[in-house]
This record gives C-alpha cells, sequence and structure tokens, in this order.
C-alpha cells in the first residue's frame, strides 16, 4: 500500500459493520433491589456494567444514575504490586471518591474487613489472589456507595469470607442501596438478588423473579446443574 | 431509582457522568503514588534527579568552554539555566503523553475525571524539579549571582512552564490512545528540541529575524527570562512573560478540548 493511502486511511472512519453488545436492554434498579445479570461469555454483561459505572457511554439510549457508584470490576483495578496493602488502600479509595478525612476514618475499618493481618504492611505483590480480593472488596463495601456493582470477583474468596461479604451485601439492601451482580455462580446469584435479566447476544432474552430467570438458563445451558462459583 | 438503564433503538444517547469525590485528595494520590513506585526499589533515589542535570551540565562545560573556547565564566550557570527547564518538558511531557496507555487498568476501570491522568504524570515531575531548580539556584550563586528583587518572578515563570507542558501532555494523551505511535513523535520532537532551545548557546547569537520565533516556544522563553533573572540579575522581557502566558494557556485550553473530544471512546481503543 502507497504510504499516501495509508495516510489517508488514518483519517478516514473504518466503514465496517457496526455491532452492537447490547440492543433494547432498558431496565431499572431501585433502592434495596438486587439485580443479577446472566449470559454465555460474549452476552454484553460487562459492557452492561460498564455502562452502569460509566466507564463506556452508550451509543443509543440512557443511563440514569442517582447516586455513587462503587464497581468491582477487576479485582484491584488501580493496585499496584509496589506499594504497600495500606497505601493501595487509600489510592483505591481516593480514586473511588472519598474524600482524605473519610479515607482516614474509615481506614480502620477496612483494614478490619479484609482481615490479612500484617500483609497490610507488605508490598502488594506478595499477596495472594484471594487477599487482593479481600483488600478490594473491603474498599468497595467501606465506600459506601449508593449501587454496588459486582463482576464475578467472589470466586478466590475462601468460604468464610465469602459469607462476611454475602452478610455485608444483604447489610446494603437492607440499608436501600441498589445491587447489580454478574456471576456464573448462579447459587450465589440466587442468595443474593432477587431479581435477574438474562442476555443472550446483546438482547434481553427472559427477565423477572431471580428463580424462573435461573432456571430458564440453566435448562438452556449446555452445563446442566448449576454450579457454585467459576 | 439509583439505577436506569433505556435503550430502545435509535434513542439519543445520554448519559450523566457521576464520579463524585475529592479531586484535589486524589490528584495528590495519584502524583505520591507515581512518586512511591518510581523510588521504592531505587537505592540512589532522589540523588538521581540530581545527578542527571549535573552530567550534563559536566559535559556541556567541558565541551564549550575547553572544546570550544568560551570566555564565558557563569558557563556551567548558564547552561544549567538550559538543562533544568528542558528536562522538565521532556519528562513531563513524554510520561504525560503515554499516561493514559500506561494507566489502562485505571481509565478503564474507574469512572474518575480522566484528565487527572496526564496532568498527574506532569505534577509527579514537579518533585524533581524542585529538587533541580534547587540545585540551579546554588549553582547560580556559586558561580556570581546575586540574590535580587526579581528572583520573585520565578514561581510565575515556573508555573507558567508547569501549565504548557500539562496542556502539551493532555492533548497528546488523547491522542496516543487512537495513534500510539504519538509517544515516538514526542520522544523526537523532545530530540530536536534539545537543539532549538538555546541550552548550550544564548539569545545573542540567534539571527535577529528569528528571535521573534524563539520566543514564542515557551521553553525558549523560560530560558530567556531564567538567565535574566538568574545570571544578568534584570527583570525578564515583560513581553516576552506574556508571551509565554498566551502560549501556554492556549496549549491548556486547546489540550483540555482534544482531551474531552476524545476521552469518550478511551474505553475502546485501550
Amino acid at each position: 500500500m502507497l504510504i499516501r493511502d495509508r495516510l489517508w486511511n488514518l483519517f478516514r472512519p473504518e466503514r465496517h459493520e457496526r455491532f452492537f453488545a447490547l440492543r433494547d436492554v432498558s431496565f431499572s434498579v431501585g433502592p434495596g433491589e438486587s439485580l443479577a445479570v446472566v449470559g454465555q461469555n460474549g452476552a454484553g454483561k460487562s459492557t452492561l456494567l460498564n455502562l452502569a459505572t460509566q466507564l463506556c457511554l452508550p451509543s443509543e439510549g440512557t443511563v440514569r444514575i442517582n447516586g455513587s457508584v462503587a464497581a468491582l470490576l477487576e479485582l484491584g483495578a488501580g493496585f499496584h504490586g509496589d506499594l504497600t496493602g495500606t497505601e493501595n488502600v487509600k489510592i483505591n479509595a481516593a480514586l473511588l471518591g472519598l474524600t482524605r478525612r473519610e479515607v482516614n476514618q474509615r481506614l480502620d475499618s477496612i483494614v478490619e474487613f479484609a482481615d490479612i493481618g500484617d500483609f497490610i504492611d507488605e508490598p502488594l505483590r506478595t499477596y495472594s489472589s484471594g487477599m487482593r480480593m479481600r483488600l478490594a472488596f473491603s474498599v468497595a463495601v467501606n465506600v459506601d456507595p449508593d449501587i454496588l456493582i459486582i463482576d464475578e470477583v467472589l470466586g478466590v474468596g475462601d468460604q468464610e469470607f465469602v459469607g462476611k461479604c454475602f452478610e455485608k451485601i444483604m447489610e446494603f439492601r437492607h440499608a436501600g442501596k441498589a445491587i447489580l451482580c454478574v456471576s456464573h455462580g448462579l447459587e450465589s446469584l440466587s442468595i443474593l438478588c432477587d431479581r435477574a435479566i438474562w442476555l443472550d447476544h446483546g438482547r434481553v432474552k427472559r427477565s423477572g423473579p431471580i428463580r424462573q430467570v435461573l432456571q430458564a438458563y440453566s435448562e438452556a445451558s449446555i452445563a446442566p446443574a448449576p454450579t457454585t462459583a467459576y | 431509582m439509583p439505577l436506569r438503564i433505556t435503550n430502545s433503538t435509535g434513542e439519543q444517547p445520554q448519559a450523566k457522568r457521576a464520579w463524585h469525590g475529592d479531586l484535589l485528595f486524589l490528584l495528590e494520590s495519584l502524583i505520591m503514588k507515581d512518586f512511591r513506585i518510581r523510588y521504592r526499589n531505587m537505592s540512589l533515589g532522589l540523588l538521581w534527579s540530581l545527578l542527571n542535570p549535573l552530567i550534563m551540565m559536566g559535559v556541556l562545560t567541558f565541551v564549550f568552554t575547553k572544546v570550544f573556547p568560551n570566555p564565558n565564566k557563569q558557563f556551567p550557570a548558564f547552561v544549567l539555566c538550559g538543562i533544568v527547564p528542558f528536562n522538565f518538558f521532556t519528562i513531563g511531557w513524554g510520561t504525560g503523553t503515554s499516561s493514559i496507555v500506561d494507566n489502562a487498568s485505571l481509565v478503564k476501570r474507574i469512572p474518575m475525571p480522566r484528565e487527572i491522568v496526564p496532568i498527574a504524570a506532569v505534577l509527579s515531575n514537579c518533585i524533581h524539579l524542585v529538587i533541580q531548580i534547587i540545585l540551579l539556584l546554588v549553582c547560580t550563586l556559586l558561580f556570581g549571582g546575586t540574590l535580587n528583587i526579581h528572583w520573585l518572578w520565578l514561581p510565575l515563570l515556573w508555573l507558567l512552564e508547569i501549565i504548557f507542558v500539562c496542556g502539551l501532555a493532555l492533548i497528546t494523551a488523547s491522542i496516543n490512545v487512537y495513534i500510539r505511535d504519538t509517544r515516538y513523535v514526542v520522544e523526537s520532537i523532545n530530540t530536536v528540541m534539545f537543539w532549538l532551545v538555546p541550552i548550550f548557546y544564548g539569545f545573542e547569537v540567534i539571527p535577529r529575524s528569528l528571535v521573534e520565533f524563539y520566543q514564542f516556544n515557551p521553553v525558549a522563553a523560560l530560558v530567556l527570562c531564567l538567565r535574566n533573572v538568574l545570571l544578568q540579575g534584570t527583570a525578564p522581557p515583560v513581553p516576552t512573560v506574556m508571551k509565554l502566558g498566551f502560549v501556554a494557556f492556549s496549549t491548556l485550553a486547546l489540550g483540555a478540548f482534544i482531551f474531552r473530544k476524545g476521552k469518550d471512546a478511551f474505553y475502546e481503543h485501550i
């Protein structure tokens, strides 16, 4: 290809067909409600969560958010291996929108909830993935968001910690917060959520009470029985 | 309803950014993060900020006083007046340019105002800048400069350079997301700038017709002003400071504009 053509192409929008990760998906989550999102890989679950956290903007449609969002999209986004647990907690909390005073007030309860002992003062690269998850989760819940978004992160916690997280999430629901939950662990979804939507190739295949949707979903999936965690 | 998503086909896109937080605290946290990461695993740590300009000063002084004879007794201080602003410019602009791509995990995962990432990258270099400025001032005093009232100009001059570099970083950081060659372009420009900023030569030797042109380069203008204040003990020429301010603020405005245009589609491109 001529260099001229290459340069020309740089400034010309590509003309392939547009792909929509989500089409005609509409829902709302009210205070105290908890919505599960299920679907196969590539069904548009993550895109949905990214829209809800406003990390990307919809090319069509609207997203309305009333309140602050804390998202557990990936284990410790923004965590850095060379910094200690405490340092990472502070930065992460600032990123999630806490003020300096709030960080100082809540630092103790974050550390206590994570419960990783002396590791809190060690660099994060020495942590196991479960410990990272503990830290990330305890920052997110202690930020006290109005909307909590959980993307398949409870998988690496041990039973005791997962139990603690469930308790905390339930506390959130009773406090009138909204929760959006993506997981392939259908059993935990059925404990945590009261409603579900099933996405299939970017469209809502089914939505409604959690039991019905999950049952329909697991019947349709190749895996016959619902599995815990992933 | 805390959360509502509607997506009927054809509806116009709408969304309000929902990040409530303490911008200054976040900025400070990010700057300190950069700074800590950079120095945690180094044995010499902050000494590097002193070593680099000192070595450059030594080499340039050797070449331009011993190899090419030069009557200027103040040459080390003279050349340092060029090196310090130039160093900050190249490092600040370079780290700022790649900042969005380097912090992809942050940008893709946390809905904070994204402008803060390149700005924090530039500002985290200010800690070296302060150390290097102190070195510059000490050197000035050693080589016959004297403390005078015009030193009060210095904070303003440096502030304008920082604003200029922040503006440039906003521009190139957003372009770098779409065209990854941008950082190499920036590196090349930095190499060229070493020769085009009067680091080891003075403004007197620049052809008259080009002086105007040079003064619109904020780095060159800063070098000129620094030499006026530190070595000649005179106030910097007001028109030059005005030009410096004009270019710095227009760059920042342009940077904010380009970044705003570009940032909505960052997610798909990094």
